[in-house]
């Protein structure tokens, strides 16, 4: 106990003494556990979804609504720009900052095309009459699909962001941990779309 | 143009009620004296960088608790005003619009606003301290999550001057709470007081799990930590799991009412019935997350004013981590009458039991760690003592109300309310009284007056059971929660007096506790020793009030009462009278931030402008949030190192005065 | 603990406020209603209700008792005092035997007592028909803001705020919401269920005995909730022929004009009906599906509830959207109110 063992204790103190603890691996660890409070928000929205998505209310429903191109294209834009995030992180493990910082922008880009895809895709319902407010389906479809799509424009500014600080910093370790969490984040809606594509989408058009 | 702004100004402010007349005048009065008096003694910076803008767990725990005791007294203020109301029949003292609201913010205030600060407070004192370490995981998150529990609840709380209050219950069901039948602006302060307080409290539930994880002192395995720590790791993992669900739900019901959209509604597809399971998939859960922090400090206080070690941990631990489980498996017993079937409803009954296995085996290892003690009757032991025949009834009450057939004719009646009331104050807020006055000398160095503390304990018990006890018999005579007034005809007039009068008890009991920390501080009993209860864990290895970097050495633990082992030891004779000197190194320690707060007055300025449906509030609100966090992220310079000189001088100061 | 000064005052005011308390209590239970409604049944359901709330009472009482009393015997003999004999153990903290028997305690009584209820939750659904002799008789049931309306299909009559039952015979209640959810309960006769828009629920009561029940909304529903009681007669067979018969000749139609103004919301007196528009409980039911009552396509607005309706009608009568589904809502309508009242 502190004094009393502060004798035998003493070669911990070094150790331990700095906050006794990486400092970045601790941050890493808090965003695992804040993915999971994610996938349970994600998870409840899923849910309602499900609950809600033949709730038509005399509308029309997804089969009819969908457009599979767009989609598709999207899928493919976002899996790719999860490539690439993966590439950034091999770059920064290599310790090239240049490397780095390009596929940052890759991924940026994709990610935004991604999101303009998505706005098109959502400009284009609501101009057809098929907006948040038609019915308890389409209620459903955009909070869901919408609140991906602001997990990633959050992804995006957040990313910009790091961009900025890398080209300022280089790869510290403080940057480092902070490209790990974002490309952490990335691979993560990643998933969620996988999810968004098969329960929403196809299963929807089937 | 006079004209309009009058318009406004009356659609603005709550008017025509001499008590919102009375409240508008008290909470003006009270603002400009706490300004006048900050100014007048020139406490302004002291304020702004000792509290306001500080990221030490220790401070941020007093605030969250001082928060708390200010809320308790709103919602006591209102559960004063509903049950005069509701003393004798046809009563007008409050009209029903307004009994509605009281009941909403009554409950609301209770659960969210004064049992979640308080608990909140509670981890942030005592968690760090039990585990040895000098901070929680993320302080700046920590701050970050006070500023916006606390101006979530102004936001809420504003709702009584401004715009008006929620008036459709403390879970506001839909199609109540939908626009259709609910337009004004109180629900949406619901929402947002609640969204923003919300947000704090799961990244609080993060904070803690990361702590608990990663910063326990050398050689404390988890089944080494103190049972209040264990009870905080499993509060946190619930709370991860359960408040998400809160948040979409809430903004669910929020799109609804912003956007039009149909989840809940009527019309349009909308399936209302869906809110009532989702919130209760949070709102289950969270009653075991106010309740299992107060297990955590009964087993605490019980086996230190037994003097002995708490029975049966390994049991303690596992009934902890069952009851986290199960509590998420329970939810739909608060609507057996929906019509689900005999499946659906058995299936919940079951689930429901179950819980009362681990907790009656929670009460029995309390009664054990006692038996062949030595057990002395502090007012921590005392609160402790209170609750175990308050909660066992409470939870006998609790698995008659899991019997499904027989819920139909409990549910919604006073017996519900006497049960729920039973259990939430006499297992929280007890627990949380016996864990403010336990570690009350931990947090400021000087103990709370006694005989004041007794008054107020006698004042409680006695009170709360005249008021809920009668309860459950206008439950049997058919008396149902949220009715705003009833007939003489009904014969309830006489047990409603009876139940009115134990609530005036409990208020003259907070009086007294009010009086009981005006008294201490003026006539402080000064505690020098830093183990003023001659306690067995970490925190009270240190002196009261903690120094900012709480352990000058980390300790390094080989059992589950550590202190208590090395008096053990020191008195037997095999660790020297007096320790060596011990070699301190540099501190690593966290800055101040004033982003916190800032950030925090950013989400109210959204949340404000939302209420209102002003999108150009909403909009600036969030910008500045967003600002904030960019801000924040290019802080390289967020922590300092505390030199060694400066440790041994505080250290010799504090010592020097043993 | 040692004696301070003061304690002994204090110990005074307990025990008065105490005695006090307690006398108040006894007073109250002399002076007020001795009407347990939910131990007091007055038919088959709420008979089986009481039963089940008698057998798990004594069955969690029988932890509940001993414990109690093991609590304050256990805190009395080993309080801490000079000279005290009573053993202390400080390192007891741990015994398998001991805690096998708290563990298994609870799980045996929980269990016995899971096994009776989930008996007991299938014989008391409320949805399973009573068995008995007789036919059941219906009762169509809407919870409005802030009263209740009774529909007697099979008669053709309703009434507002009072249902009259023949005893002895099985009452198959259907029930929906036109207002905000409520709750349906009448203690005496059984528990209660929740009345929600666009469900129908169905709930089986019979009363043994004749009298007058209490029955009241359990499931807060906005301002005047607590106006939302309502009286069960249970009488004779014959008694409820000649109260129907009375209700025939005496009482007026109900139009489709006479229920939008009980959708006004606002307290309102016991009525009874002659008649009422045929497939009104249907009509409540599906008001919010395409093409029901509500128009399908109606948005929140800021409106009451009942403006609303009259705002859509005109609103959509003009708009292109939704015309069909509204001719054919009005057709119906017209239909049948003018069968209805022609009846």
């Amino acid at each position: 106990m502190a004094q009393a063992v502060s004798q035998h204790g003493h070669d911990h103190d070094h150790s331990h003494d700095h906050g006794h603890h990486d400092p970045q691996e601790m941050k890493l660890l808090g965003f695992w556990i804040f993915l999971i409070t994610d996938v349970i928000l994600f998870g409840t929205l899923f849910a309602t979804y499900v609950v809600l998505h033949k709730n038509t209310a005399g509308g029309p429903g997804g089969a009819e609504i969908f457009e599979m191109p767009g989609v598709i294209a999207e899928t493919f834009i976002l899996l790719t720009s999860s490539f690439t995030s993966g590439l950034a992180v091999l770059a920064m493990n290599r310790g090239n900052v240049k490397q780095l910082i390009s596929w940052l922008i890759v991924t940026f880009v994709l990610g935004a095309a991604f999101i303009g895809l998505e706005v098109t895709e959502f400009v284009k319902l609501i101009g057809e009459g098929h907006g948040i407010s038609a019915s308890a389906f389409l209620s459903a479809f955009f909070t869901l699909v919408g609140t991906h799509g602001l997990h990633v424009s959050v992804g995006l500014v957040w990313m910009l962001l790091l961009i900025i600080q890398l080209s300022r910093r280089g790869i510290t370790d403080v940057t480092r941990g902070k490209i790990n969490v974002i490309s952490l984040y990335w691979h993560f809606l990643d998933a969620v779309w996988i999810f968004l594509l098969s329960v929403v989408y196809l299963l929807g058009v089937m | 143009m006079l004209e309009k702004i009058k318009d406004f100004a009356s659609d603005f402010f709550v008017t025509g009620d001499p008590l919102i007349y009375g409240a508008d005048v008290s909470i003006g009065l009270a603002m400009i004296a706490i300004v006048v008096g900050l100014t007048y003694f020139k406490k302004w910076g002291w304020l702004w960088r000792n509290y306001l803008t500080t990221v030490d767990h220790k401070k941020i725990g007093i605030m969250y608790i001082l928060a708390s005791i200010l809320m308790l007294f709103r919602g006591g203020v209102d559960a004063i005003m509903m049950r005069t109301q509701l003393a004798f029949p046809n009563l007008e003292f409050l009209h029903p619009e307004h009994y509605n609201q009281v009941f909403t913010t009554h409950g609301v205030v209770m659960i969210l606003f004064m049992a979640m600060p308080f608990m909140f407070g509670l981890f942030n004192i005592v968690v760090p301290l039990q585990l040895g370490a000098r901070d929680v995981a993320y302080p700046f998150l920590n701050a970050l999550s006070f500023w916006l529990f606390f101006l979530g609840a102004m936001l809420f709380n504003l709702s009584f001057v401004i715009g008006g209050s929620p008036d459709a219950g403390w879970l506001s069901y839909p199609p109540l709470s939908e626009l259709q039948f609910n337009p004004g602006p109180g629900q949406n302060f619901y929402i947002w007081g609640i969204q923003i307080s919300g947000i704090g409290s799961l990244a609080t539930g993060i904070n803690f799990i990361v702590t608990i994880i990663k910063m326990r002192a050398p050689g404390m395995t988890f089944m080494k930590m103190p049972m209040f720590t264990w009870s905080v790791f499993a509060t946190c993992v619930i709370i991860i799991f359960a408040f998400p669900i809160l948040t979409v739900t809430l903004a669910l019901l929020f799109i609804d009412r912003f956007a039009g959209a149909h989840f809940f509604t009527l019309d349009g597809g909308g399936n209302p019935m869906m809110y009532i399971n989702l919130i209760w998939m949070w709102g289950h859960p969270e009653v075991y997350i106010v309740i299992l922090p107060a297990f955590g400090i009964f087993s605490e206080i019980v086996s230190v004013f037994s003097r002995k070690k708490l029975f049966g941990y390994t049991s303690m631990v596992f009934a902890m981590l069952i009851i986290a489980f199960v509590s998420f498996f329970t939810w739909a017993h608060h609507f057996f009458t929906m019509g689900s079937g005999a499946d659906v409803n058995a299936f919940f009954a079951l689930s429901t039991m179950l819980i009362a296995i681990p907790t009656g085996v929670k009460i029995f290892n309390w009664l054990f760690t006692m038996y062949r003690g030595r057990i002395r009757f502090d007012l921590p032991m005392l609160w402790t003592i209170g609750f175990i025949p308050c909660f066992i009834i409470g939870g006998m009450t609790g698995v008659l109300l899991s019997v499904a057939p027989a819920d139909f004719q409990y549910h919604n009646s006073y017996f519900l309310i006497a049960h729920f009331h039973q259990v939430l104050i006499g297992g929280v807020v007890f627990g949380y009284f016996a864990g403010m006055y336990y570690w009350w000398p931990k947090m400021f160095g000087f103990k709370l007056n006694e005989t004041l503390g007794r008054w107020a304990f006698w004042f409680w018990n006695i009170g709360f059971y005249v008021c809920f006890m009668p309860q459950y018999l206008l439950g049997l005579m058919g008396m149902t929660r949220r009715i705003s007034t009833f007939d003489w005809d009904t014969g309830w007039g006489p047990l409603n007096v009876v139940s009115t009068m134990g609530a005036y008890l409990m208020g003259v009991a907070f009086l007294f506790q009010v009086l009981q920390i005006a008294y201490s501080i003026k006539h402080r009993e000064v505690d020098t020793t830093g183990d003023i209860w001659d306690a067995h864990t970490l925190e009270w290895s240190i002196p009261s009030p903690a120094p900012e970097y709480n352990f000058a050495v980390v300790p390094v633990v080989d059992s589950r009462d550590p202190l208590w082992v090395e008096k053990q030891r020191r008195a037997a004779g095999k660790l020297p009278k007096n320790p060596p000197k011990p070699v301190y190194a540099p501190i690593h320690m966290p800055k101040n931030s004033s982003i916190p707060i800032i950030m925090s007055t950013f989400f109210f300025i959204a949340g404000f402008g939302f209420v209102f449906l002003w999108t150009w509030m909403a909009v600036l609100g969030l910008i500045g949030v967003a600002g904030c966090m960019i801000a924040r992220s290019f802080q390289y310079d967020t922590d300092y190192y505390i030199p060694v000189e400066e440790i041994e001088k505080t250290e010799a100061s504090i010592r020097g005065t043993v | 603990m040692n004696k301070k000064p003061g304690s002994r005052l204090m110990m005074w005011v307990m025990i008065i406020v105490s005695v006090l308390s307690l006398a108040l209590t006894v007073w109250a239970l002399y002076a007020g209603s001795h009407n347990y409604f939910v131990l007091d049944p007055k038919g088959p359901i709420a008979a089986g209700q009481r039963d089940l709330i008698v057998i798990s009472t004594i069955l969690t009482a029988i932890v509940i008792v001993p414990v109690t009393i093991l609590t304050f015997v256990i805190v009395w003999r080993y309080r801490d005092k000079p000279g005290r004999k009573a053993k202390y153990d400080p390192d007891f903290n741990h015994s398998t035997k001991l805690e096998t028997i708290w563990w298994g305690i609870p799980i045996i009584v929980i269990a016995v007592l899971g096994i009776v209820t989930v008996r007991y939750t299938y014989a008391l659904e409320p949805s399973v028909a009573i068995q008995s002799q007789k036919q059941p008789i219906t009762i169509q049931v809407a919870s409005m803001d802030w009263k209740w309306l009774f529909m007697y299909p099979e008669e053709g009559i309703a009434s507002v705020n009072s249902i009259t039952i023949p005893e002895d015979t099985p009452v198959r209640f259907e029930l929906t919401s036109d207002a905000p959810m409520n709750s349906f309960w009448v203690p005496e006769l059984g528990g209660q269920i929740y009345t929600m828009s666009g469900m129908a629920m169905t709930l089986y009561l019979q009363a043994d005995h004749q009298g007058t029940f209490f029955g009241s909304g359990a499931n807060f529903s906005g301002e005047h909730f607590a106006q939302m009681r309502f009286d069960v007669n249970a009488v004779s067979d014959e008694q409820y022929q000649t109260w129907v018969n009375k209700v025939k000749t005496e009482s007026k139609p109900m139009s489709m004009e006479t229920y939008q103004s009980l959708t006004v919301p606002g307290t309102a007196d016991k009525q009874t009906f002659s008649a009422f528009p045929e497939g009104l409980f249907q009509q409540l039911v599906t008001k919010y599906l395409p093409g029901g009552l509500a128009g399908g396509k109606d948005r929140a607005t800021h409106t009451t509830p009942s403006t609303q309706i009259n705002e859509k009608e005109s609103e959509e009568g003009q708009s292109d959207m939704g015309t069909n589904e509204h001719d054919g809502m009005e057709m119906n309508d017209q239909e049948s109110t003018d069968t209805n009242t022609s009846n």
